[in-house]
């Protein structure tokens, strides 16, 4: 299926097709709008979009005083802050590179990147990020100049590499008077094609690559959104996740100087959930993890909520469920369940969506994984307009995207305006379009194994077209293995179902060439916690918990469920899994089990906890095992402990396993 | 931050207590103590359970007074100090079994912090006329600075009783930071905490004595902490001082050893 348009319509050709090209007009045209906002102190602080502009200029200014020219690349470390945007659209506007990296990495895991992409100038937010500068500065020796936001705690900071934004700012002024002309000739020198921004993947295997995308792939992508769902400059975000992950830098900064609207940055990473209700967001996206966060809290909050209050919950979540996503997809409802739903709107939904902070949100995406039906219905259900959504960081994210009305939980959507689709012989989905990204930085190799002679790029995920023309993936390819007879395995697929139940946080299945499946799982401390204290049953923390004969016998029963469930689908009914065990520790990217978007990498847990595996399928009921766990502050320590491996029954295939 | 660096803002005795003896009835809670604290530093008392530490900290700010001795603050000499006249003066405390106001929320309760400083009547405050409201909005940003210092900016309309220990600590840190004192008293400000708290509550410690200068001085049972936060230590056992010295000569010292190690007296 082919979906190409011509690219550049009557509209688009007007319009500047950099990034500070855009902020120049906004600041033009919408100059007194709201662009960015800053919760401090408790108040809302608002920045507009002349007071961007200047910010801006002023910063660029003050990195050319620093040696930044164009090519080179700008590390900007930190949370969502107004700050570290006007810095990213600062080297912008120089023609530089902003290189966003992810602000919870530990040092030595920035180092890579920082020699990687010659970083000479990083903006980074507060102490926490200065003093890992200054831990791997021997190891990067272009790193000259680290400019700080929060100079809370540095006081006492002497090194001459180190200066306050202030002094930056002060700096810029010196050199825009001493060259008048210096930012107009920049802006005007920037091209489409240039580089706009790198991010580094962060890869389950291997070492990261630097993805360079282009001004021209990351501002036709979020036009083209822009236009499907009619974005406006009225439109509120609130950013809240890495800005080093694409996903959050095109919704928060690209589709931000692309429409013109106004993006919230929170007081803190633990007051989200209050900002999102000062806010209200008319546009969000959230990963499946953060949406089935604020489930399972509501869950947790109702079952100590009265017994009336309970009913009427339940009674109104039901009606939900069945009618609630055909209204929202404008199907026909029978006037009598349409009534009924009002009231439940008035009773339960619209509270709920406000206690969410979603009354205002008229388009809501989520994509990073798949996410659980459960979920999914649940958010549509009272009346959030949630979508799915297809992408990756080589694709400047939107490569599928759910339009309104044609919404189901186990696609991700027909192909935007402007991308071609086609799946490979092997099940790979191949993907041409304008947001492709450049290349690999410095990687020619890998650039050339990713997109073809004829342009199309491998996304490496094994998927197909359905009959609606709806994209439907299945798993990573190279994770799609075989069992030892010969079935299909697809661990992906199992660690999501598992991960449906609000009790598993994270799963990884095992079963490439073996004879069945076996499964690690994670407790949700939160809802097992909960659960424990519910039943009087004392814990005195996760590894207590994890190891308690009563919860393993409540994931039993989970993965019991599982299991009946694939004995229905004659291509998975080999899958179900036969024993598991629960982790003694957290899965955690500080010690590389997860990707820093938390995803699990399966190869290098399988080698980790080698002994583990072994003893599942060895058979036995116990296995002892120390583990080396890295604190967040860089030390390391040992955790010991004797885990316990349970059965899980398993259900004769429905049908005949097909030979 | 080096040690030479910290050295040098030390100044001036600021705290003199002079041969301090405290007793009710004939219990004997302090014998003669003299110890003195300097500016700008952090200053702990230590002692097993029932050496007088909080009977030290609570003659410091007033609440007892000691039969015999005195205590001379910034040169003026007091034979008794009354809590009003210590708050004054800008001495502010923080309790062992923590003293908030359950129901009230987290900005609540540290804007009574900032009660010795409110000049408007009770009626002015309650109708916030023009300079009650003024003087409400002043204070409120003050409390708001410390309420983003102390990293509780999402707690910040919750009731405190609804709060972990951990945090109700720091409520009750921010509200003695409100009065902006020169001298803040903590007594055992990481007792009953997990090791992630107390390494919060000490960096917290460390900032406020960093950032606002403010003079600390600190009960603690716990060595280890102390050890690691103070720049000078004061050693009771049963009522008596049997040490006074910068960490590393109190942890060699042999009365402080047989204290902690309990040998035979």
């Amino acid at each position: 299926m082919v979906h190409a348009q011509p690219a550049v319509d009557g509209k688009t050709s007007v319009a500047p097709s950099t990034f500070p090209g855009l902020l120049l007009q906004h600041a033009d045209a919408r100059g007194s709008r709201p662009a960015i906002r800053e919760k401090d102190l408790g108040i809302w602080q608002t920045l507009t979009w002349s007071d961007v502009a200047r910010e801006v200029r002023l910063t660029a200014h003050g990195l050319a005083a620093l040696g930044i020219k164009p090519g080179m690349h700008v590390a900007v470390i930190g949370e969502n802050r107004p700050r570290l945007y006007v810095a990213m659209m600062a080297a912008q506007a120089l023609g530089a590179i902003p290189v966003p990296l992810y602000q919870d990495a530990v040092a030595q895991e920035m180092v890579y990147v920082l020699q990687d992409a010659s970083i000479t100038v990083a903006i980074v937010e507060d102490q926490e990020q200065v003093d890992k500068m200054l831990e791997v500065r021997d190891q990067c020796p272009d790193l000259a100049h680290v400019v700080y936001d929060d100079p809370r705690g540095l006081r006492h900071y002497t090194d001459p590499m180190l200066r306050s934004y202030e002094a930056l700012a002060e700096t810029g002024r010196e050199y825009a008077a001493q060259h008048p002309e210096f930012f107009e000739a920049s802006v005007a020198a920037v091209q489409p094609d240039d580089a706009a921004a790198m991010f580094y993947t962060s890869g389950t295997t291997g070492k990261p690559k630097g993805v360079v995308l282009t001004h021209h792939a990351l501002i036709d992508r979020a036009r083209a959104i822009a236009e499907l769902e009619k974005l406006t400059d009225k439109e509120d975000v609130l950013a809240y996740l890495p800005p080093a992950w694409i996903g959050q830098n095109m919704f928060s900064y690209t589709q931000l100087l692309v429409s013109g609207f106004t993006v919230n940055h929170p007081e803190s990473p633990e007051t989200v959930s209050i900002d999102m209700r000062d806010i209200g967001p008319t546009y969000y996206f959230a990963p499946p993890r953060v949406l089935e966060g604020l489930l399972t809290h509501v869950m947790i909050r109702m079952e100590d909520a009265g017994r009336i209050k309970r009913w009427l919950f339940h009674a109104c979540m039901k009606l939900a469920r069945r009618v609630g996503v055909r209204i929202l997809d404008g199907e026909s409802v029978s006037p009598w369940d349409r009534l009924r739903y009002a009231a439940g709107n008035v009773l339960i939904y619209g509270p709920l969506r406000n206690a969410l902070g979603m009354s205002r949100v008229r388009v809501a995406y989520t994509a990073g994984e798949a996410i659980g039906p459960d979920l999914f219905v649940f958010y549509r259900s009272i009346g959030i307009n949630l979508k799915q959504l297809y992408g990756s960081t080589e694709t400047s994210v939107f490569v599928c995207v759910q339009p309104d009305g044609q919404v189901r939980d186990d696609t991700v959507g027909p192909p935007v305006s402007g991308v071609e689709i086609r799946v490979a012989d092997n099940g790979e989905i191949l993907v041409k379009s304008p947001g492709l990204f450049k290349e690999y930085y410095r990687n020619a190799k890998a650039t050339e194994e990713a997109r073809d002679a004829e342009g199309w790029f491998h996304t490496g995920d094994a998927g197909y077209l359905d009959t609606d023309g709806q994209l439907k993936i299945i798993d990573r390819a190279k994770d799609v293995g075989k069992l030892a007879d010969g079935s299909l395995f697809a661990p992906k697929y199992l660690e999501n179902k598992l991960k449906f139940f609000p009790h598993i946080k994270e799963a990884v299945a095992f079963g490439a060439d073996r004879d069945h499946v076996c499964a690690f799982v994670n407790i949700d401390l939160e809802a097992v916690g909960n659960w424990a204290e519910r039943r009087g049953l004392p814990y005195a923390g996760y590894t207590d918990l994890a190891s308690k004969d009563e919860v393993y016998q409540l994931l039993g029963e989970c993965i019991e469920q599982i299991n009946a469930d694939l004995a229905n689908d004659p291509k998975l009914a080999a899958s179900q899994i036969s024993r598991f065990l629960i982790l003694h520790k957290e899965l955690d990217p500080d010690d590389d089990e997860l990707t820093r978007t938390r995803k699990v990498r399966r190869a290098f847990i399988a080698q980790k906890y080698g002994v583990l595996v072994d003893a599942l399928f060895a058979g036995r009921d116990t296995q002892y095992i120390e583990t080396e766990v890295k604190f967040e502050d860089g030390r390391s320590g040992k955790i010991a402990a004797n885990v316990k491996i349970h059965p899980v029954k398993t259900f004769p295939a429905i049908t005949a396993r097909a030979a | 931050m080096s040690h030479t660096d910290r050295d040098q803002r030390i100044g001036k005795v600021m705290l003199d207590l002079q041969n301090i003896s405290l007793s009710f009835g004939g219990v004997k809670a302090l014998t003669d103590i003299s110890f003195n604290v300097r500016e700008h530093e952090i200053r702990a008392i230590i002692g097993p359970n029932g050496a007088g530490k909080s009977s030290m900290l609570n003659v410091i700010n007033g609440v007892y007074t000691p039969q015999q001795g005195g205590i001379e603050f910034e040169g003026t000499r007091y034979a008794r100090m009354s809590p009003r006249r210590a708050a004054e003066m800008g001495v502010a405390r923080t309790f062992q079994n923590l003293a908030l106001f359950k129901g009230m929320s987290v900005l609540d309760n540290i804007m009574t912090g900032r009660n010795l400083r409110m000049k408007c009547g009770l009626l002015a405050q309650a109708f916030r006329w023009g300079p009650a409201e003024r003087e409400e909005i002043r204070h409120r940003e003050f409390v708001e600075n410390i309420i983003d210092f102390l990293e509780i900016q999402a707690y910040r309309k919750t009731p405190v009783g609804r709060l972990p220990y951990g945090l109700q600590k720091r409520v009750d840190l921010g509200r003695a930071l409100a009065m902006e004192p020169r001298l803040l008293l903590l007594d055992e400000p990481m007792a009953g905490m997990n090791i992630e708290e107390k390494q919060d509550m000490s960096r917290f410690i460390l900032d406020v004595n960093d950032e606002f200068g403010t003079t600390i001085v600190l009960i603690e049972h716990d060595m280890g902490v102390v050890m690691d936060i103070s720049d000078r230590v004061v050693v009771l056992d049963y009522g008596k001082k049997i040490g006074d010295g910068k960490p590393d000569e109190v942890r060699a010292d042999e009365a402080v050893i047989q204290a902690y190690l309990g040998v035979s007296h």
